[in-house]
């Protein structure tokens, strides 16, 4: 099996962005290729003009008695976590080229550590037989 | 090999990386940063107030072949130690 490890981010919540950023940090400090296909509302956080922007949390952070992030949400800082990930490992980052079609990007709208858009195939054959997750 | 505690107070590493106050993943991305600007060979120390730092470092040194060294607790934060052996 290849140790790629290869991340879907579809979900734009600020605590789904840093668990993404935290698996992939952690596959870099490990000198494991990393490979990040983004969709949707992840692909819509890497707008320039939303990077500051206070992303929320997901659904499961409403429930009764959830905990409650100690230093706030605008603190979780997935974008830093990304970059220092990407300074240290073999990180490639794709902006999905049909989510880009759909939500009416363009490519140069997004942050640099995004590489290039990507198919789903670009994506697959890059991530060759190595763990999958979709966050 | 680990180093017992007596034996780490005695060590003066070559760089000591202050990473007190990140959370994982933080601590180990600084190790690893930090890990070029010593010689192969030298010792560098890590400081982390995250628990789950010690392990994580002890794992990642056996993984890419550093020499985890060993820790001592030191007033609310953890010292490590590793040797740069790549």
């Amino acid at each position: 099996m290849s140790d790629t490890l290869n991340l879907v981010l579809f979900s734009g919540t600020a605590d789904k962005l840093h668990a993404a950023a935290t698996l992939a940090a952690g596959a870099a400090a490990l000198d494991r290729p990393v490979n990040i296909l983004l969709q949707y509302w992840a692909l819509d956080a890497f707008r320039l003009d939303q990077l500051e922007q206070t992303r929320g949390l997901a659904w499961d952070a409403m429930a009764d008695g959830a905990s409650r992030p100690v230093h706030g949400t605008k603190a979780i800082q997935w974008l830093e976590t990304f970059r220092m990930a990407k300074e240290l490992g073999t990180i490639t980052v794709y902006a999905c080229s049909g989510s880009l079609d759909v939500l009416g990007i363009d490519i140069a709208e997004l942050d640099p550590i995004v590489d290039n858009a990507g198919g789903i195939a670009t994506f697959l054959l890059a991530a060759e037989d190595g763990q999958l997750v979709f966050i | 090999m680990t180093a017992t505690a007596a034996e780490l107070e005695t060590i003066v590493a070559e760089k000591v990386v202050d990473a007190r106050g990140a959370a994982c993943p933080g601590p180990l991305l600084e190790a690893k940063k930090g890990m070029p600007g010593v010689a192969v060979g030298s010792v560098i120390e890590i400081w982390s107030t995250d628990p789950g730092t010690k392990s994580d470092i002890s794992a990642w040194s056996g993984k890419v072949g550093h020499d985890f060294m060993g820790v001592i607790e030191a007033e609310g934060y953890d010292r490590v130690f590793v040797t740069r052996r790549k």
